[in-house]
């Protein structure tokens, strides 16, 4: 055997995608030079980077259609009107939506979550109910319900996940009972990946009557998602991880529960008349639309949905799977290397330490050779805690990372031991 | 900057073996030092008799950027008198957020230059400042200090 490091198992994976191609459309990722070195970018769990064509029709929309939405009787606004109800229409077909309606503009999956805590859980949840979480959410699906249970003197119920990262779902169905209002679950994990067992679990707390959201902050952008073969009440994404713009995302709900729900912020567009005495609400979706939206971040969302849809859902999930059990190997094959998550189910992204050193300065190390990795809590402490650990290291991968840049990454990460060693 | 830059021989001696690491049982002074934005976590506990400390010790949860600071502040600190150590907290800060001169610092700081590097690092800045920080929070009674908020050291330095 030879003292030298590996420096990497021969074999590429096969892959349906061509990574060059679809790279090229992302001129960020080969104009920046961080540190003089070449961008491996693989942070998209935390924000993704935008085709130029997204970028292009954002500015387009700035460019010649721009004007204020579903008020204005002159063609600029029933342009940007028609671009922006068009850009639902996307959403609501990238979801399997039954109707347009059922999609709620929102500014992103904390923004949706807090809509159904407000308009949802504030109507329903009273004092001894019950909301079921997982030890896997996000801060996002934790302290809205948090709030919530102390507002109204409720309880929240916490799913235990394994050793692996996985659900314990017999303990799941131990905590639906007569006092659960609601069931709050992250549909991947942004922490280890997981992806979990939805359309399952969905079924288990609809046969006790019970409406679950599910986050999908980091579902959307890897797999094909339908919310109507899932029988989601709720379903929330956010279109910056989506190779679209910040400030934009969306909420599907059943209509018949949108309907139901009380708006929880009040203003323009959101109501059909307004006296001092009694203002009468719009229907949904716009009840839930309080003020001038993100405009143009809403028609970006609706490019980059159709940019997805041109790259092929079916084909990311192949090249990223791929890259996956790549990623995986090289790196568990370096000692003292220890990944945090190994679901069965796991969406293209890897948690992991490096033994000794703090990931904070492998985060470091990492960006001067270029990679952009995401360091810490991952705003998910409850699953730092059951590991027993601060913080991870975690390289999140997209449809246009190379088996090249999983070999950079490797490298890098023996790089950071030889400078701790 | 290269990592070696950054890292350099004594920050990773010092994080490898940091000095005063532990707890001090008749300790007059102490502080928690928090930033909650990257989860570094110490406690601080210093021995001051008139007016000078007489001993110090620390231990938490940090990166090396943090654990190596903290462990040279405890060697630079002994045996200083509150004053002087206020002094130095202003020249580590002044170092650290770019709002001072090389020489300057040098001469204040000596061999505690080797953290100048982290100012070109806007996300590690407070990695290297919250020792500091603690300490001041400590000699000042002071029980928790975060690197967040009205006590943000960054911000203050932008002012």
């Amino acid at each position: 055997m030879s003292a030298r490091p590996s420096t990497r198992p021969a074999a590429r994976p096969a892959t349906p995608l061509d990574v060059a191609r679809v790279r090229a459309d992302f001129p960020i990722l080969a104009n920046v030079r961080p540190h003089g070195k070449p961008l491996v970018y693989l942070d998209n769990g935390a924000s993704s980077q935008m085709p130029q064509q997204v970028i292009d029709r954002f500015v387009r929309y700035r460019q010649w259609e721009h004007a204020n939405i579903h008020r204005g009787v002159h063609h600029l606004s029933q342009t940007a009107t028609e671009a922006y109800e068009e850009a639902r229409r996307k959403v609501q077909r990238y979801l399997n939506a039954a109707e347009e309606r059922e999609i709620v503009f929102t500014s992103n999956v904390t923004d949706a979550i807090n809509l159904v805590m407000q308009g949802y859980g504030r109507k329903f949840v009273a004092a001894g109910d019950e909301v079921v979480l997982t030890h896997l959410e996000h801060h996002a699906n934790i302290v809205p319900w948090q709030m919530l249970c102390e507002e109204k003197g409720a309880r929240l119920r916490v799913v235990p996940i394994d050793d692996a990262g996985e659900l314990v779902l017999d303990e799941y169905e131990r905590l639906l009972g007569p006092r659960t209002k609601l069931v709050a679950v992250t549909h991947v994990s942004n922490a280890l990946g997981t992806v979990n067992p939805v359309k399952a679990m969905i079924a288990t707390a609809h046969r006790h009557g019970v409406p679950v959201l599910v986050d999908g902050a980091q579902a959307v952008q890897h797999m094909k998602v339908d919310v109507r073969d899932l029988d989601a009440d709720f379903y929330a994404f956010t279109g910056h991880k989506l190779f679209g713009p910040t400030g934009i995302g969306a909420l599907y709900g059943k209509a018949p529960l949108l309907e139901k729900m009380q708006p929880y912020k009040g203003g323009g567009d959101m109501i059909l008349s307004v006296t001092f005495e009694k203002t009468t609400y719009n229907a949904i979706p716009h009840k839930f639309e309080a003020g001038t939206p993100p405009i143009a971040a809403a028609i970006g969302l609706g490019a980059a949905i159709d940019y997805v849809g041109a790259v092929g859902l079916d084909a990311i999930a192949a090249h990223e799977r791929a890259l996956l059990a790549y990623a995986t190997a090289a790196v568990s094959e370096i000692d003292g290397v220890r990944i945090y998550g190994s679901a069965r189910d796991k969406a293209a992204l890897i948690s992991f330490n490096v033994g000794g050193v703090h990931p904070h300065d492998v985060g470091t190390i990492l960006d001067h050779e270029g990679i952009a990795i995401r360091t810490g809590h991952h705003c998910a402490q409850p699953v730092m805690q059951r590991f027993g650990i601060p913080a991870t290291a975690r390289a999140s991968f997209a449809f246009y990372n190379t088996f090249d840049e999983v070999d950079a990454l490797a490298a890098a990460i023996r790089k950071v031991q030889q400078l701790f060693g | 900057m290269d990592s070696k830059q950054l890292y350099q021989e004594v920050i990773l001696d010092h994080n490898k073996k940091p000095r005063n690491y532990g707890k001090l049982e008749d300790a007059t002074h102490r502080s928690e030092g928090l930033n909650p934005l990257c989860g570094d976590h110490i406690w601080l506990a210093a021995k001051i008799g008139g007016d000078r400390i007489e001993s110090i010790a620390f231990e938490g949860e940090s990166c090396a950027i943090c654990k190596a600071s903290a462990s040279m502040m405890s060697v630079a600190v002994k045996g200083r008198t509150v004053a002087e150590v206020e002094t130095l907290v202003e020249h580590f800060r002044a170092m650290t957020t770019g709002q001072e001169d090389a020489e300057t610092s040098g001469r204040y700081l000596g061999r505690l230059t080797v953290f100048a590097g982290v100012k070109d690092l806007p996300s590690r800045v407070k990695c290297a400042i919250l020792p500091w920080h603690t300490l001041h929070a400590a000699v000042n009674a002071e029980a928790v200090t975060t690197t967040e908020g009205d006590a943000d050291p960054v911000a203050r330095a932008a002012e």
